[in-house]
C-alpha cells in the first residue's frame, strides 16, 4: 500500500547513446558560467538543473551634471545613454531521454569552465544506477536526496513563480487545457504523484508536509500488468493501445449485470461494476487495445477514488497530479479527471502542472542552492528560453513523441526583486490581470497573433536601428526575428504552450526574445530624444494649465493624460500646438498614431501628479522596473523627475517633502500582473494607505486590468488604438476608455 | 442522508391481505440473490410437515425438496455449501433447515429452464429476488418460465440478511469472526466476535465489483462508495494471466505462489524502510512493478501471478474501506461477499493491512455465510420478516 516516487524503474534497458545530433550548446545554454548541478534520473527520462548567470547589455540612463550650468543648448540631449554588461541569475532546466545521459555528461565536462562546483545533487530512481557514471565524467560527488521530499519543493516552486503552471484537462472542449490563475495562498494542497506506486503527500507549507497514503496500484501496475497481458514492452506504446481500445469488451458494466433495467433504477448503465470482470472466462480472447484500455480505466479510476477519500478526510479541494503515469499524457490526464469528477461529485479539481516533468530536479536543486536562499527571490519563466508544453495532439504516435520530446527546455530569470500582490486587489484569488483569453476566444486568437507576426517586420528594423554601431545588430535582429515568429507559429498551433495566451504572453514573449539577442531596449535613443523635447515643453504647458479655472484645468489634464498616450510627432509640431492650444490638439493627435514616451510621461502624467499634489495628495509614481517598447523606465522617471524638480517648485518640495515617491512597478512588460508587483510598492501602497490607484495606458488599463476590482477608487484610462480591440469593447477606434470605479460598499 | 427502509414499488404485488391474520406463505421458501458472477439461493426446508401436510403437498412441490435436499450437487456447476446449513430455524412459525445454494449467474436459462420443466407456476409460489439479475432475467422468468418475479432493493437484503444470519447465530456457533495474529502463520487464530453493539458498522461487500455501506442502524444506512477492483477483477486477470478456470483454481495457484517476485516492495526502491515518510521496507510500493522488466517477467510462474493479484486486489479493497471508515469515522468493518469463500489469504491480509494501517484501531470482521446475506435478505421479504 506504500508509494514511491520516482518515475518507473530503468526496465527500459537504456543503451547509452553517444552520437547526440542536436546541437548541445542551444541546450545546454551559459554553461561557461554554470555552478551548482541537480539530476532527476527518472525511469526514461534525466532532467538536469543548473544556475548559471547570463551577462547581457543594458541600457542604462544617468543625469548630466549641470552645476555651473544655467540654460540648456537646444539639442542637448536630457540625460545620457550608456550601455553595460549587466549579469542576472539564471535558472536552466533540460529534459532528455536516459538514452543521451552520457553523451550530455561529456558535453557538460567539456565546457563547464572555472566553476567552483563540487557536488551535484541527486534524485529520481535512477540517481543510483548512474551516480559512478556522474561521478567519473563530471568528477563532481553525488549528493543523494529524498525524492519526494524534491518534488514537493519543485511544486511549491512552480505554483509560487510560474503564472499559468497549473490546468484544469478538459478532453472535449476547446480549449483542452484550462489555466489556473496564480493563487497567492498555494497552501495547503495535495499531491499525488503516482510513479510506479502512488503518493500522496498533503502539503501545509513550505517545509511541512506528510505523507498521506498511497497505493500500490500506480504506473508500474499499469505498465507490469499491461505488458504481461499485451506482450507490449513499452510505456507510450501501452498508453497508445489503451487509447485505441473498447474497455466494454473486458471490463463488467452495471448494464451487464442490470440488463436493460438500470434506465429505470435511475443507474448509469456504462458504470464499470466489475473491472475485467468479463474476461472470467477460458473461451474467449481480447484484444490487446481492449485489455489496455481496461487497464487504463482500472488504475485511473482507483486512483481518483483514492485521492478524493484523502481530499475529503484533509477538506482539500485542491489536488495536483503528477509523476510519469501522467507527464504530459491525455490519455491518462483525461481518465484521472474522470475519475476525480466522479467520485467527488465535482467537487475536486484535478490539477496538472505544465513543468511536472521538472519538479524532481528544481527540487534537487533548491536542497543544494539553500545558502543561496533561491526562495527569497522571485522568479519568471523566460518564455525565449522554454520550450513550453508538449504538443497534446492525439494523432501522435509514441514514437513520434519521444523524438519531440527529445529536449526540452525551461529558463528561469531570477527578479531582482520579490514580487507580491497589490494589497489593494479586492479578491486576489480570483483577480485575472487579462481582459481576453486568447486560448478560449479563437477569433481574437487569430487577430493577435496576425497582428504580432505583421508587426515583426518594423520591430527587427526598430531594433537594428537603435544599435547603429554594432557590427552584428542586423545578424542578431534577424536571429530574433526567427525565434519570435518560430514561437509565434507554436502558438498557433499550441495555444496553450506557455499558459493561457494572451497580449500580454505576446508581448512578453517578444520582450523575452529580443533581450536573448541582446536588444534590451531598442527604444532608449527615442525616449530620450522625445523626452528632451518633452522637457522643454513642460513649463509651457504647466503655464497654459494654471492659466485656467479649475474645471477647465481638470478637463485639459485629462486630455493630457490620454494625449500623451496617443500623438507622435516632431518637437516643433509639438511646441506650435502646445503654444497655441492647452488642450493639446487632441483632435490632431488621433490622426497621428503611436505613443510618445516623452510626451506621455512628462506633459501628460506630471500635471497630472502636479495637480493632485497642489490639492494636498501625496502620489506614488510606480514604473517599469526594465524597458519594455517605448514605455519610460523606473531610472528614466527618476530623471524626468529630478528635472522636472529644477524648473518646477511644486514637484520639487513634493520630492523633497517625499510627497511624491517614485517607485517601480517590478514589471518590465507593456502589461501590468497586479498580482506580481515589487514587493516596495506593494510596501508603500500599504504604509500610506493608498486609496485611488489610477492606471493609464492601453497595456496596463485595457489588455490588462480592464476587469480589475480594487479594494479602493480606481481609475483606468487609455485610448484605443487598434480597431479590432475598438469594436470588440463596442466602441471605435481612438475611443476613449475613462473608467472610474467605486468600490461596492 | 441515509436511505431508510425497503426500497418500496419494486414490483411485489402480493402484499398482505387486509384485515385478519396474514394467510400463511406458501411452500416452496426461496430468496435468490443473482449477481454478476454467481447466483446465490437459499432454500428453506420445512422439518415439521404434518402428515396432513405431507399429503396435500403437490408432486411438483415434493420433488423439489427431495432434489435440493438430497443432493449436494446440482447440474455441472451447482453447488449446496452443505457445511454452512442453518439446522433447525424457527422462520414463521415453521421449523427447518435453511440450505446454501450457489450457480454461476451464466447458467440462468438452465435454471429457469428447470423452473418450467418441473412446472415451478403451478405452485403459486412468489420469487423474491434480488441482484442486477433480479432485472436483467425478470423478462425470462416471465415468458420461459411464467414466473413472476419479486424484485428487491439489493442492499436493503444485504443488511437484512446480515442483521439476521447473525441474531439466529451458526448452529450454536458465532457468525461472526476476526483473526488474531493474521500475519504470523504459526499464531494466526480465528476467534469469535460477538458482534452485540453492531452500530455504526462499515459493511463491505466483496462480489464482482465492490459495494461499501455505512450501516447506523437497522433502516438507517448509506452507500459510501464502491469500486470495480473486486472479485471478477481477480478471477478475470488471473484467468489472462494464468488460463486457470475456476476461482478455486485461481486461488489455490496464489496460495503455491509468491508475490514478491511480481511487486516491488518499498525495500526493492529504497533498500530498506523508507523512513521520510515511515514505510515499511516489506510493504508493495508498485503492484507488479517488476513486471516492467523483461528479465523479471521470464521468471515468474503463473503461482507467482496469481498470488500478486489477490495480494493487489485484496490490498486495494482494504486501503479504500480504511478510507471510507475514516470519513465515516467508523471502527468496525465487515467483509462479506463470495470473494473471501475459501480465501483465508485474503481474509488475513484485510485483518493485518487494516490493523496495521490504522494503528490498531481499525478491526477487520468477516462472516461464516459470507456471500448468502442478499439471498437471505430476499428471503426474508417474502416471509416479511422485518
Amino acid at each position: 500500500m506504500a508509494e514511491c516516487g520516482a518515475s518507473g524503474s530503468g526496465s527500459s534497458g537504456d543503451s547509452l547513446d553517444k552520437s547526440i545530433t542536436l546541437p548541445p550548446d542551444e541546450i545546454f545554454r551559459n554553461l561557461e558560467n554554470a555552478k551548482r548541478f541537480a539530476i532527476d534520473i527518472g525511469g526514461s527520462l534525466t532532467k538536469l538543473a543548473y544556475y548559471s548567470t547570463v551577462q547581457h547589455k543594458v541600457a542604462k540612463v544617468r543625469s548630466f551634471d549641470h552645476s555651473g550650468k544655467d540654460t540648456e543648448r537646444e539639442h542637448e540631449p536630457p540625460y545620457e545613454i550608456s550601455v553595460q554588461e549587466e549579469i542576472t541569475a539564471r535558472l536552466h532546466f533540460i529534459k532528455f531521454e536516459n538514452t543521451y545521459i552520457e553523451a550530455c555528461l561529456d558535453f557538460i565536462k567539456d565546457h563547464l569552465v572555472n566553476t567552483e562546483t563540487k557536488v551535484i545533487q541527486a534524485t529520481g530512481g535512477g540517481a543510483y544506477k548512474f551516480k559512478d557514471l556522474i561521478e567519473e565524467k563530471l568528477r563532481l560527488k553525488v549528493d543523494k536526496e529524498d525524492v519526494m521530499t524534491c518534488l514537493i519543493k519543485g511544486c511549491n516552486f512552480v505554483l509560487k513563480n510560474i503564472p499559468h503552471e497549473a490546468f484544469v484537462y478538459q478532453k472535449d472542449s476547446d480549449p483542452e487545457f484550462r489555466f489556473q490563475t496564480n493563487h497567492p495562498h498555494i497552501f495547503p494542497y495535495l499531491l499525488v504523484n503516482i510513479g510506479s506506486g502512488v503518493s500522496i503527500v498533503k502539503v501545509e507549507t513550505e517545509d511541512r508536509f506528510e505523507w498521506v497514503g498511497g497505493s500500490s496500484i500506480g504506473g508500474g501496475t499499469f505498465w507490469g500488468l499491461g505488458a504481461l497481458l499485451t506482450k507490449t514492452k513499452k510505456f507510450d506504446e501501452l498508453l497508445h493501445l489503451a487509447s485505441r481500445g473498447q474497455h466494454s469488451n473486458v471490463d463488467m458494466l452495471v448494464r451487464d449485470v442490470y440488463g436493460g433495467a438500470h434506465q429505470t433504477l435511475g443507474l448509469s448503465g456504462n458504470l464499470i461494476a466489475s473491472s475485467f470482470g468479463k474476461s472470467a472466462t477460458a473461451d474467449q480472447e481480447f484484444s490487446k487495445e481492449d485489455m489496455a484500455k481496461s487497464l487504463l480505466h482500472m488504475i485511473s479510476n482507483d486512483i481518483g477514488q483514492l485521492a478524493c477519500l484523502h481530499a475529503r478526510l484533509h477538506s482539500l479541494d485542491r489536488v495536483y497530479f503528477g509523476g510519469f503515469f501522467i507527464r504530459g499524457h491525455p490519455v491518462t490526464m483525461r481518465t484521472i479527471t474522470y475519475s476525480i469528477n466522479f467520485f467527488s461529485k465535482g467537487e475536486v479539481q484535478a490539477l496538472f502542472l505544465r513543468h511536472e516533468g521538472y519538479l524532481g530536479a528544481i527540487g534537487a536543486f533548491l536542497k543544494g542552492a539553500e545558502q543561496d536562499n533561491p526562495n527569497q527571490y522571485s522568479w519568471g519563466e523566460n518564455y525565449a528560453g522554454s520550450s513550453g508544453l508538449m504538443s497534446a495532439s492525439p494523432e501522435l504516435g509514441p514514437a513520434q513523441r519521444a523524438r519531440s520530446g527529445t529536449f526540452d527546455l525551461l529558463e528561469m530569470d531570477r527578479l531582482e526583486r520579490p514580487l507580491v500582490d497589490l494589497p489593494l486587489l479586492l479578491d486576489p484569488p480570483s483577480y485575472v490581470p487579462d481582459t481576453v483569453d486568447l486560448t478560449d476566444d479563437a477569433l481574437a486568437r487569430k487577430y493577435w497573433l496576425t497582428c504580432f507576426e505583421e508587426a515583426l517586420d518594423g520591430v527587427v528594423k526598430r531594433a537594428v536601428a537603435s544599435q547603429p554601431d554594432s557590427v552584428d545588430a542586423a545578424e542578431r535582429a534577424e536571429k530574433f526575428r526567427q525565434k519570435y515568429w518560430n514561437k509565434l507559429q507554436t502558438l498557433r498551433q499550441q495555444p496553450f504552450a506557455y499558459g493561457t495566451l494572451t497580449v500580454r504572453s505576446l508581448l512578453d514573449t517578444r520582450e523575452h526574445c529580443l533581450n536573448e539577442f541582446n536588444f534590451p531596449d531598442p527604444y532608449s535613443k527615442v525616449k530620450q530624444r522625445e523626452n528632451g523635447v518633452a522637457l522643454r515643453c513642460f513649463p509651457g504647458v504647466v503655464r497654459s494649465l494654471d492659466a485656467l479655472g479649475w474645471e477647465e484645468r481638470q478637463l485639459a489634464l485629462v486630455k493630457g493624460l490620454l494625449a500623451g498616450n496617443v500623438f507622435d510627432w516632431g518637437a516643433k509640431a509639438v511646441s506650435a500646438v502646445l503654444e497655441s492650444d492647452p488642450y493639446f490638439g487632441f483632435e490632431e493627435a488621433k490622426r497621428k498614431l503611436q505613443d510618445n514616451s516623452g510626451i506621455d510621461i512628462i506633459l501628460g502624467v506630471f500635471p497630472f501628479v502636479r495637480e493632485l499634489l497642489l490639492r494636498g495628495t501625496e502620489v506614488i509614481l510606480a514604473c517599469n522596473s526594465g524597458p519594455a517598447l517605448n514605455d519610460v523606465t523606473h531610472s528614466e522617471s527618476l530623471i524626468v523627475a529630478e528635472r522636472i524638480a529644477g524648473m518646477d517648485p511644486v514637484v520639487h518640495s513634493a520630492l523633497q517633502e517625499e510627497r511624491l515617491l517614485l517607485v517601480q512597478t517590478g514589471s518590465s512588460s507593456p502589461c501590468l500582473d497586479l498580482s506580481r508587483l515589487d514587493k516596495g510598492l506593494a510596501a508603500l501602497v500599504r504604509e500610506r494607505g493608498a486609496d485611488l490607484v489610477v492606471i493609464e495606458g492601453m497595456g496596463r488599463a485595457v489588455h490588462t486590468n480592464y476587469h480589475a476590482a480594487l479594494r479602493c477608487e480606481s481609475l483606468k484610462l487609455a485610448v484605443i488604438k487598434n480597431a479590432w480591440l475598438a469594436e470588440r469593447l463596442g466602441g471605435r477606434l481612438f475611443s476613449v476608455i475613462f473608467k472610474y470605479e467605486v468600490p461596492a460598499e | 442522508s441515509g436511505r431508510v427502509g425497503p426500497a418500496g414499488g419494486l414490483g411485489c404485488s402480493e402484499s398482505g391481505t387486509f384485515g385478519g391474520p396474514p394467510a400463511p406463505i406458501v411452500f416452496p421458501w426461496f430468496g435468490l440473490d443473482i449477481g454478476g458472477t454467481l447466483v446465490k439461493l437459499v432454500y428453506f426446508e420445512p422439518k415439521d410437515i404434518t402428515a396432513e401436510e405431507e399429503e396435500e403437498e403437490v408432486e411438483s412441490l415434493k420433488s423439489i425438496r427431495k432434489y435440493l435436499t438430497s443432493n449436494v450437487a446440482y447440474g455441472s456447476t451447482g453447488i449446496r455449501d452443505v457445511h454452512l446449513e442453518l439446522k433447525d430455524l424457527t422462520l414463521c412459525g415453521r421449523k427447518g433447515n435453511l440450505h446454501f445454494i450457489r450457480f454461476p449467474t451464466h447458467d440462468m436459462p438452465a435454471f429457469i429452464q428447470m423452473g418450467r420443466d418441473k412446472n415451478f407456476s403451478s405452485l403459486h409460489t412468489v420469487f423474491c429476488a434480488t441482484g442486477g439479475g433480479a432485472y436483467k432475467f425478470e423478462q425470462d422468468f416471465l415468458t420461459i418460465g411464467d414466473l413472476q418475479l419479486c424484485k428487491l432493493d439489493e442492499l436493503d437484503c444485504l443488511i437484512k440478511g446480515i442483521l439476521y444470519i447473525d441474531s439466529v447465530g451458526f448452529n450454536g456457533r458465532s457468525q461472526c469472526y476476526y483473526f488474531e495474529n493474521p500475519a504470523d502463520s504459526e499464531k494466526c487464530q480465528k476467534l469469535p466476535f460477538d458482534l452485540k453493539n453492531p452500530y455504526p458498522l462499515l459493511l463491505v461487500n466483496i462480489g464482482s465489483g465492490v459495494s461499501i455501506l455505512a450501516v447506523y442502524s437497522k433502516d438507517n444506512y448509506k452507500r459510501v462508495t464502491g469500486t470495480s477492483l473486486g472479485g471478477g477483477t481477480f478471477f478475470g486477470l488471473c484467468c489472462l494471466l494464468t488460463g486457470c478456470t475456476t476461482f478455486e483454481e485461481a486461488l489455490e495457484m496464489a496460495s503455491r505462489g509468491d508475490s514478491t517476485k511480481v511487486d516491488k516492495l518499498v525495500r526493492d526502491i529504497y533498500g530498506g524502510d523508507y523512513e521520510r515518510f515511515g514505510l515499511p521496507g516489506w510493504a508493495v510500493a508498485s503492484s507488479f512493478g517488476n513486471m516492467m522488466s523483461k528479465e523479471k517477467r521470464e521468471a515468474v510462474s503463473k503461482e507467482d501471478l496469481a498470488r500478486a493479484t489477490l495480494i493487489t486486489i485484496t490490498n486495494n479493497i482494504g486501503s479504500i474501506a480504511r478510507m471510507c471508515a475514516l470519513n465515516e469515522n467508523i471502527n468496525q468493518v465487515v467483509f462479506v461477499g463470495n470473494f473471501l469463500r475459501i480465501n483465508t489469504i485474503a481474509m488475513r491480509l484485510l485483518a493485518y493491512a487494516l490493523d496495521y494501517w490504522s494503528k490498531g484501531q481499525l478491526k477487520a470482521l468477516f462472516s461464516e455465510h459470507e456471500g448468502y446475506f442478499g439471498a437471505v435478505g430476499a428471503l426474508l421479504e417474502l416471509l416479511k420478516i422485518p
